[in-house]
């Protein structure tokens, strides 16, 4: 298998895959402080 | 701090922080492939020597740059549990997106200075080098480049919507 990061289109898909689930995380700890906090 | 200092910090983090991502951008989308086809015809050697060493000193610095001001602004900004600075870090509630933006930009400016820097210096003859050394170095700042430019997309998201009116659409 190839390694995306030698492509620069293979990085920018990862980044942009990897922000999904990044901001699937804040997303999480953010309703629960919201929650915690209401 | 005051909204009087908040300013001049968001304003040199955004101005140090195009300047670092913009030449990242230029090593990653432009550079890469043009020193491959230059190397190929023979003329790689003057990007080399007055290019390269000029982009990679405003690169690495503006790295600091921006950090420094990115930590300044947090640390001016009093969140519900604390320090800013310290609450972004640990990712508490609100602060959870603008804080992994900053540990994501931490992450990318120890890379900068770590590997993608040390491994230049090898690279365009600034520390001696055997030819295998060099070979590797090339490869190990080349990943170290490309992974950044993989972090810096999640890293603007976060920062352009952390600490935003919208982050409420975003994360709630």
């Amino acid at each position: 298998m190839k390694n995306p990061l030698d492509s620069i289109w293979g990085t920018v898909i990862c980044g942009f895959v990897l922000t999904a689930i990044l901001w699937a995380i804040a997303r999480a700890i953010v309703s629960h402080a919201m929650g915690a906090g209401a | 701090m005051t909204a009087h200092t908040d300013w001049v910090f968001r304003w040199f983090h955004i101005l140090a922080g195009i300047m670092w991502i913009g030449l990242l951008y230029f090593f990653n989308f432009v550079n890469a492939e043009a020193m491959k086809e230059a190397a190929a015809a023979g003329e790689a050697g003057p990007i080399s020597k007055y290019v390269l060493p000029r982009a990679l000193f405003f690169f690495r610095w503006g790295a600091v740059v921006t950090w420094l001001f990115g930590a300044a602004l947090l640390g001016s900004y009093q969140a519900p549990s604390g320090n800013g600075f310290v609450a972004a870090f640990t990712l508490q509630g609100p602060m959870a997106p603008i804080g992994l933006g900053a540990w994501l930009g931490t992450i990318m400016l120890l890379n900068v200075w770590g590997l993608i820097w040390r491994n230049q210096k090898k690279v365009l003859g600034l520390v001696p080098a055997t030819d295998a050394e060099k070979a590797r170095a090339r490869r190990v700042a080349f990943l170290a480049s490309r992974v950044n430019t993989l972090l810096s997309i999640p890293m603007i998201f976060f920062m352009a919507t952390g600490p935003t009116s919208m982050s409420q659409w975003i994360y709630h």
